[in-house]
């Protein structure tokens, strides 16, 4: 589903992503760990194109990301193609980015009705089954603002899901809320990974790791230091660096 | 088990004394330059009392309120215009807008008023198209003659809303700056296009920082129709009373009617820009009670 080659992303003079190759199957779920500045954030934004990285190459489900290939050569996206492709692609942020000025049933159809034209009906009918699935159907009319942090991360899970993507990117999802309220939303991510969805997740949950990643990448200072079963990786580190990390975070 | 028990406090609250005295004072200021002003013959409360419903007055009111809504309509949607070009991906919009609020907002509006008014000496016909090319006689594009007579009434909203527009615009950037960058990447990962997110993310969260600014600059701009005297424009409330106190030789009470009706205005305004904020503070309102 995904595949990156050799990825490379700098800000400025400063090198975040030093060559990162791995491969996402499809109905995978792959979880990132690693130190905060380890590249892991960046890397996960580049898949969905909100940063353009500048030497490697990047697809998603066969398609190149922001670029079309003709004739041996790559050709810049316009805007709109960019979007669309990104439309395919869930993306779940730290700090929720709910739409505050729309009560949640306003968020979560806001793809559909204004990229997919999906009539405001049909709309209003997936979305509040959506957020039935998220455990939300009693908030529909509330917005941001009056639901709590795990509320907020449920409903931006049931927008991004609005898309039908066939991948899911999720920035340390959990990192911005209160302890009590951070296995609620896990337990919606189990239950989306249970349902064959491909997901990529950047946490610093180890237990949700060792339990529903099917793999575990330890990025440190923009290399992939070491991947593999989460089993594995978390009771039998190969490297130091892996060592030291978890027994900081564990 | 124990019984909890309730006592009210009851204490002698805090007396404000000098409170009371200024206000007092003050009060009995504002009676005596009343009483004082009700006798006064240069006030002329008579002429004042004929003029106030003046059909004239009453006329030249409505221009200044149709001034300033109209240049307002059209300055509101410039300075958007102009606040979105500025952070649009593209260079040519960006420095575009840059040039026009810095020739607009850079020179007096008395000074662009008195232009507009000498339109048609400068230019006396405007070409839209690509100048150069024609065939024989045919060129490309469309050809407006500005006739000796233009609208003066146009000419000043034009000359007032070009000028509004690049205040307007600085007070819409600051606004979209207010919104968290979350927000576009958020509407980017949906798929939305740049407009899209610009149209039904971006600027429905900025009109909450917009709003109050652009209630100020209505008001402002009820009280800088008065300049389209530069134009010269003569219709409107300010002209039409100095005009009409050359009637009777006393400029006073004329003035007062002119500030009657601009009071009545701006009080009218007032009110409206509070019911549009309660409007836009969708979602911000503190409501107790419902987060768990």
């Amino acid at each position: 589903m995904v595949s990156a080659h050799e990825i490379h992303k700098s800000f400025g003079s400063n090198e975040v992503l030093k060559g990162i190759t791995l491969e996402v199957k499809r109905g995978e779920v792959m979880c990132l760990i690693g130190p905060s500045g380890s590249g892991k954030s960046t890397f996960l934004r580049c898949i969905n194109h909100l940063e353009k990285i500048d030497a490697g190459r990047l697809s998603v489900d066969g398609v190149i990301i922001g670029y079309r290939e003709q004739h041996g050569k790559l050709y810049e996206l316009k805007p709109s193609e960019a979007a669309k492709q990104r439309s395919g692609i869930g993306m779940v942020f730290q700090k929720f980015n709910l739409f505050p000025h729309m009560t949640a049933l306003d968020n979560v159809i806001s793809g559909m009705v204004r990229v997919q034209k999906i009539d405001k009906d049909t709309a209003t009918k997936e979305g509040k089954a959506l957020l039935e699935r998220v455990g939300l159907a009693d908030k529909a009319d509330h917005y941001p603002a009056h639901l709590s942090g795990g509320q907020q991360q449920r409903v931006a899970i049931a927008r991004s899901l609005a898309m039908k993507p066939k991948l899911m990117l999720f920035d340390e999802p959990t990192s911005a809320l209160d302890p009590e309220l951070v296995g609620e939303v896990l337990d919606v991510m189990k239950g989306l990974a249970q349902s064959g969805m491909t997901m990529v997740v950047v946490t610093h949950e180890m237990g949700f790791a060792r339990e529903v990643a099917d793999s575990l990448v330890f990025m440190d200072n923009g290399v992939v230091v070491e991947a593999g079963d989460p089993t594995d990786v978390l009771g039998n580190p190969q490297h130091e660096r892996t060592k030291g990390f978890l027994s900081k975070v564990i | 088990m124990a019984q909890s028990t309730k006592t009210a406090i009851k204490a002698v609250p805090l007396r404000h004394p000098l409170r009371w005295a200024a206000a007092l004072y003050l009060v009995l200021v504002a009676a005596a330059f009343i009483v004082d002003a009700s006798h006064r013959s240069a006030y002329d409360w008579k002429s004042f009392n004929k003029y106030i419903f003046d059909a004239r007055v009453f006329k030249a009111a409505g221009v200044t309120l149709s001034l300033t809504v109209i240049a307002m309509f059209f300055a509101i949607l410039l300075g958007i215009a102009l606040a979105v070009m500025r952070r649009s991906p593209n260079p040519v919009f960006r420095n575009v807008s840059w040039i026009f609020i810095w020739i607009f907002r850079g020179t007096p509006v008395y000074v662009q008023l008195v232009f507009w008014g000498l339109l048609s000496t400068i230019y006396h016909s405007f070409f839209i198209g690509i100048p150069d090319i024609h065939f024989g006689h045919v060129y490309l594009g469309l050809h407006f003659a500005i006739s000796q007579t233009a609208s003066l009434y146009w000419l000043a909203i034009i000359g007032l809303s070009l000028n509004e527009a690049a205040y307007m615009a600085e007070i819409v950037r600051a606004g979209l700056l207010s919104v968290d960058n979350g927000q576009e990447e958020a509407a980017k990962s949906l798929g939305m296009s740049w407009w899209t997110t610009m149209r039904f993310i971006v600027i429905p969260q900025a009109m909450r920082i917009i709003i109050p600014p652009t209630g100020n600059e209505i008001v402002s701009m009820l009280k800088t129709t008065s300049l389209v005297t530069a134009v010269p424009l003569v219709t409107d409330l300010y002209a039409r009373t100095r005009n009409i106190s050359d009637e009777i030789y006393n400029p006073i009470p004329l003035l007062m009617v002119a500030c009657a009706w601009y009071l009545f205005f701006t009080t009218i305004l007032m009110f409206a820009q509070y019911f549009i904020e309660k409007r836009f503070a969708r979602g911000h309102s503190p409501m107790i009670g419902v987060q768990s």
